[in-house]
């Protein structure tokens, strides 16, 4: 590690703590409904689309658009994948999807994962990077932000039984917040290098005379909204690693404040509109608490480099799968962005990782992706755990638990644990299916403990609509296609439903006041509580299974034993 | 629920209509058309040419260097024969791999037998996450000048002042890790030794 490393990331730090409030304060004008500039292009969308934006819906209401909305999305990037042979623009004349990986490929970008199972450059049409993929990034997200919303009024409202209006909040995240913010971004990182064009790939002659193809295509755009969407899903199958997608050290030094913003200011929305900011705050603390012990093992175990790869005279940290421009530092800061949240975009690939190194990317997707987390994702998933922390700190004192003036009773606890339970039964479940199937023991490339872990990464990543992947593993198989899909809508949805129930629930009840006996939730009691709550929770449940692939591996690679 | 149901579909058909055709096709293209206009040399991929005007490469993809009169860059997986700039690509070979290890064995034992002494840098006998990285770490550079150097008959400190020149450092000298673009170094050296033979 050097001081320069750790320097960028104090860097890194303290620009998110500054950009968290005004980010904060722009949701907050989406969340209350005021009005924004170019209002008439919203009320010309919900005229078209026969929406009554002054209608509001009971959570079972919100939860039925919600589910439209997603399976007609579903749908359309489905037939796009599986028509765009016949559709245009696609000069490099690439045919329909296969069925299961297409399947797959839209199930992966309507749940805000974005796993891919394809080489983008080597097989999708512009068309369908475009008007597919790019859509579902800026839909997926606002999707998240919607449900961040509903469950925010659950809390901010008393005797209400409504819970907001989903296709409004889904209307003004994208118009009002992603698009712009887009953008300004995509624009700057053609400025840094990255391609924007319809044209077919260019052909060159090098150097030394050997003909050379280089794939090229509208990346910035796509770029931009992957990033603050927290979709990830690359243009090239290298994704942020490629030079033109990601061609500086600075390009990857927004490309990572624009995955942490809009969730770091989510925090303070909430806060905001519960009345307290310090609530928000709170959350925030107790987040980036746990980010920066990642951050600190990803980079300690990755500068220190690989002792089997030492003893052969090779001097350094581990660069096997990582660019020279990025370096350690900023690849293990990257990996740890990008899992904290569910972007799964990636700079350097996570399977070369040391065993210790790609354990951090891991558990924090096990965690439930809530340091931080996706946007609306982070904040609804670490509310859950709020709520059982709160549940925790009463059952120490024998008090009914509240939270934010609202009593927290059985109806919230059974449908928060199902919520946390959910995308652990489907990572064990799934991982457990594979590892006694032959279709399944066919996927991973290593051998031993580390092929262990490229089965559990894909299923951790695919439930926790991460993305990233240890890539090793051949997932566009029958097999995998399905059982990830199945994984991933379960582990968007699953969580989604419960969630929208709990806010359903909170917004009918009164408000109870603050007394004597109440449990402060923002000192650092409190922050200490909410993260020893999460890592206790997240580690109790996966800790078996990080004990077999990644610990083991680290025994193996200590031991100097190669497989 | 079932009204419910029925209510949605309207707003979930027009919605997916507009948001396509407003983030899928207006928002690409608006980039596209000012992409194009202000920035032509970003928005095409970076390219440089030869003096007739025809494309050599990109300064932001690595292309392949097997000749001795050249720097070499990193090892790369993308493609079959690597440095395909339309499939790229990594090896996710795990860190207890035995075939990354003999990898990496059999290509420190090259450098060992060009004359290379001493720790060798990773950068130099590891595959990179795209297998398109442009840059090599200065000391892989410099491992590399007493190859290139005599292969052209040029001075070693000619060609170690043309690396130290063309490495790029971290911005606010934190952002990033110092680097050399391979390409761009090489084309720097064909000019060195185009005005030296000139001599």
């Amino acid at each position: 590690m050097t001081l320069s490393g750790w320097s960028m990331i104090l860097l890194f730090l303290v620009l998110i703590v500054v950009l968290a409030k005004p980010a904060g304060d722009w949701m907050h004008a989406l969340y209350a409904r005021e009005k924004m500039p170019l209002g008439f292009i919203e009320a010309g969308f919900y005229k078209l689309a026969g929406i009554d934006p002054k209608a509001e819906q009971s959570w079972v209401g919100y939860a039925v658009s919600l589910m439209v909305f997603n399976l007609g999305g579903i749908a359309l990037l489905f037939a796009i994948l599986k028509l765009q042979g016949v559709l245009p623009l696609n000069p490099q004349g690439y045919s329909g999807m296969e069925t299961l990986l297409a399947f797959n490929t839209a199930v992966s970008f309507v749940t805000n994962t974005n796993w891919q199972n394809y080489g983008g450059e080597s097989s999708l049409s512009n068309l369908s990077q475009m008007a597919g993929l790019t859509v579902q990034n800026f839909l997926s997200a606002a999707v998240g932000m919607a449900v961040a919303f509903a469950f925010i009024r659950g809390f901010a409202r008393r005797q209400a039984n409504t819970i907001g209006n989903f296709w409004v909040d889904v209307t003004r995240a994208t118009l009002y917040l992603l698009l712009p913010i887009s953008i300004v971004l995509a624009l700057a990182y053609v400025v840094m290098g990255v391609p924007q064009t319809f044209g077919p790939s260019v052909v060159a002659t090098t150097l030394e005379g050997a003909k050379q193809t280089i794939a090229v295509g509208p990346v910035a755009s796509q770029l931009a909204i992957k990033m603050l969407g927290t979709n990830g899903g690359g243009f090239f199958n290298a994704n942020s690693a490629h030079p033109f997608e990601n061609p500086t050290a600075l390009s990857n030094f927004v490309q990572m404040l624009s995955i942490f913003v809009l969730g770091a200011g989510l925090t303070l929305t909430f806060g905001k509109a519960v009345g307290n900011l310090r609530q928000g705050w709170a959350i925030l603390a107790a987040m980036l608490l746990l980010f920066i012990a990642g951050v600190a093992v990803a980079y300690g175990a990755e500068a220190a480099g690989n002792p089997i790869h030492h003893a052969l005279g090779v001097a350094g940290g581990n660069m096997e799968g990582k660019e020279v421009r990025f370096g350690v530092a900023a690849t293990a800061l990257f990996a740890v962005v990008t899992t904290a949240t569910s972007c799964g975009a990636v700079i350097g690939m996570h399977d070369s990782f040391t065993a210790i190194g790609g354990l951090v990317p891991l558990f924090n997707m096990q965690l439930g992706e809530l340091v931080i987390g996706g946007v609306g994702s982070g904040l609804y998933a670490v509310l859950i755990y709020c709520i059982l922390a709160v549940f925790i700190a009463g059952l120490m004192v024998g008090r009914t638990p509240e939270y934010i003036g609202k009593k927290i009773e059985s109806r919230e606890m059974k449908l928060a644990v199902i919520a946390i339970i959910v995308p652990p039964l489907m990572i064990l479940g799934l991982t457990a299916i594979a590892c006694i199937t032959g279709a399944g023991l066919a996927g991973p490339l290593a051998k031993g403990p580390h092929g262990f872990s490229e089965i559990l990464y894909a299923f951790t990543s695919a439930a926790a609509n991460n993305g990233s992947a240890f890539g090793g593993l051949s997932g566009n198989t029958p097999f995998y296609n399905l059982l990830l899909a199945l994984d991933m809508f379960v582990g968007r949805f699953g969580v989604i439903l419960p969630v929208l129930a709990i806010a359903g629930g909170l917004a009918a009840k009164r408000r109870v006041p603050e007394g004597p006996g109440s449990f402060p939730t923002t000192g650092p009691l409190w922050i200490g509580l909410l993260a020893a709550v999460i890592v206790i929770v997240g580690g109790l449940t996966f800790l078996p299974s990080l004990a077999l692939g990644p610990i083991a591996d680290q025994a193996q690679v200590a031991a100097g034993t190669v497989l | 629920m079932l009204t419910e149901l029925i209510r949605a579909v309207r707003p979930t058909v027009v919605l997916l209509f507009l948001v396509t055709l407003v983030t899928g096709l207006l928002y690409p293209a608006t980039i596209t058309g000012i992409a194009q206009v202000a920035l032509p040399v970003q928005a095409n991929g970076s390219l440089i040419s030869d003096t007739k005007g025809n494309p050599i490469g990109s300064a932001l993809i690595a292309q392949n260097f097997t000749s001795p009169t050249y720097f070499h860059p990193r090892p790369s997986a993308a493609g079959k024969d690597g440095y395909d700039a339309s499939a790229s690509a990594a090896t996710n070979l795990a860190p207890g791999s035995k075939d990354l290890r003999d990898a990496i064995a059999k290509r420190v034992s090259d450098a060992r037998a060009e004359g290379m002494t001493g720790d060798i840098p990773a950068d130099l006998v590891t595959t990179s996450a795209s297998g398109l990285d442009p840059d090599l770490s200065p000391e892989a550079a410099f491992l590399q000048t007493s190859r290139v150097a005599k292969a052209r008959g040029l001075d070693v400190a000619k060609v170690r002042s043309l690396i130290t020149a063309q490495t790029e450092e971290p911005i606010l000298g934190i952002i990033g890790e110092r680097h050399v673009n391979v390409l761009l170094l090489n084309r720097q050296l064909d000019t060195l030794s185009a005005t030296t033979r000139g001599k």
